[in-house]
Formats: C-alpha cells, sequence, structure tokens
C-alpha cells in the first residue's frame, strides 16, 4: 500500500485584527475592542475605515471623511495608506486632549 | 576620578514616565528625580491643573481617559525626542487619569539639565507634544451635561513651533 501524500502547507488563516476604540468613537459605537476578521482586499487604513463605514448609520456619521478622528497601528500613529496586517492591533480615536 | 568611583554621581540621567489615578507630590517627585545628582544646574517643571470653567461651561469634574500601553509609549518617544534636541539630564511625565475635579493637578513635565535655557525649552517641548500626540481624552460634566473636550487647533500650533 502506497503512503499516502500529505499536503504540508500550512492551512489557510484568516486576517486577524484586535480593533479598538477610545472616547468619543468607544461611545458611539458601543464597543470598546472587538476582533475582525478582515475582509478579503482590505489591506490599509483606508480600506479598513471604509469597511467599517458599512456598519450602518453611526460607523458612516463617525468615520465620515469631514470628522476628526485619528487612527494607531499597533500603537504608533498611522495614516490611510498604513497597511494593516494579521494580527495588528488598529485603534480608532478622537484627536487627543490630555494634558 | 571616573564616575564608578563617585556614587553620587550618575553618568546619564532617568527617564521617569508613569501614568496613575493617584495625585503626585511636585516637590517629592523632584527631589527623586535630582538624587542629589551635582551636576544638575536647573529644574525646569509644569503642573497642568483643572479648571472649573471650559468653553464658557462650568466644570463640577472631569474624567481622563487613556490608551494603556500606548501612552507609554507616545511619552517615551516625546522623551527621546527631546533627549536629542536638548543637552539635558532627567525628564520626569507624569499623568492622571480617571475622575479630576477643579483645582486637582492633571499633569507634571519635570526636565533638569545643566542650564536653565535647555530646562525651559525641553519642558514647554514635552508639555506641547504631550498635547497632541499622547492618547489622553478628557470628558467634562457641565450643568448641560456631559460632553468630551474638543481638540484646539491653538494646541496644534503650539506644537508646530518646534518642527
Amino acid at each position: 500500500m502506497k503512503p499516502v501524500r500529505l499536503d504540508c502547507r500550512a492551512p489557510i488563516e484568516t486576517t486577524m485584527l484586535n480593533v479598538l476604540y477610545f472616547a468619543r468613537l468607544r461611545e458611539s459605537l458601543g464597543r470598546d475592542t472587538e476582533k475582525i476578521d478582515l475582509p478579503p482586499g482590505v489591506a490599509d487604513v483606508a480600506g479598513l475605515t471604509a469597511w467599517l463605514r458599512t456598519r450602518g448609520e453611526a460607523w458612516e456619521r463617525e468615520l465620515a471623511p469631514g470628522r476628526s478622528w485619528r487612527v494607531a497601528v499597533n500603537q504608533d500613529m498611522a495614516r490611510g495608506d498604513s497597511p494593516v496586517r494579521d494580527g495588528d492591533e488598529v485603534a480608532f480615536f478622537p484627536p487627543v486632549t490630555g494634558g | 576620578m571616573n564616575d564608578l568611583a563617585r556614587p553620587g554621581l550618575r553618568s546619564e540621567g532617568a527617564t521617569v514616565i508613569r501614568v496613575q489615578t493617584e495625585d503626585f507630590d511636585v516637590g517629592a517627585e523632584i527631589a527623586r528625580l535630582r538624587a542629589g545628582n551635582p551636576r544638575v544646574g536647573a529644574v525646569a517643571s509644569f503642573v497642568g491643573v483643572c479648571r472649573d470653567l471650559n468653553d464658557g461651561a462650568a466644570v463640577a469634574e472631569m474624567t481622563l481617559e487613556h490608551y494603556p500601553g500606548m501612552t507609554e509609549k507616545a511619552l517615551d518617544g516625546i522623551a527621546r525626542e527631546a533627549r536629542e534636541r536638548w543637552d539635558i539630564i532627567d525628564i520626569a511625565m507624569v499623568h492622571r487619569i480617571g475622575p479630576m475635579r477643579p483645582t486637582d493637578q492633571i499633569v507634571l513635565v519635570i526636565v533638569t539639565s545643566a542650564h536653565r535655557g535647555e530646562a525651559f525649552a525641553a519642558c514647554e517641548f514635552l508639555m506641547d507634544y504631550l498635547k497632541t500626540r499622547a492618547p489622553f481624552w478628557k470628558k467634562e460634566r457641565t450643568p448641560e451635561g456631559e460632553r468630551w473636550v474638543d481638540a484646539r487647533a491653538s494646541d496644534d500650533a503650539a506644537a508646530e513651533r518646534w518642527s
């Protein structure tokens, strides 16, 4: 009997992001953290934001292009073209007001 | 005589970064930072305090929220940037979180250096960058209800001066 040839490639993993929300965004979006299975085609902050906007009215309003918000990837300030990858921590928050 | 032979003399200063709910004692913080270092010739400090009036409304209480992890990382980055710009010895940045009332201390920045010019400039720089880059948010309780404090363009302008 011939040995069965096993496929040794790693199983296909979904891209999981740990997404955090702070201050006004946390309150109006009704959550402080969530795991997001990144939809296909989303590779950067702008893509993720556009996808989040499709979730409903509060998302569309809070993340509207005219509103002021910031994004950090892995705890560093990010821009629209900053890449998002498997396992990244992505945070959405209003402009900071400490001090 | 090298530094090792003189226990009281540190060759490098300290960077102290703390986020805490408790109040702080400015005198004690300065004393601990200086730690008898005879190289320190100047100590500049700034204390931010909770006011009872903001944007025309009476503020009864304020709550400070932050992003644990990123806050410390951001403050550490700001401190490193100050060290690249000025010849300074020690830096302390202490920021409170949680509920605060008017007259309460919110934030403390201390810089030590050999001469006052460096300490003054670095202290102002640290505070300007903290206000625009460290992930803290204030929520105020006023007679009209709770409201998130909006970022100010004047704070952005203050930070811009240094770039």
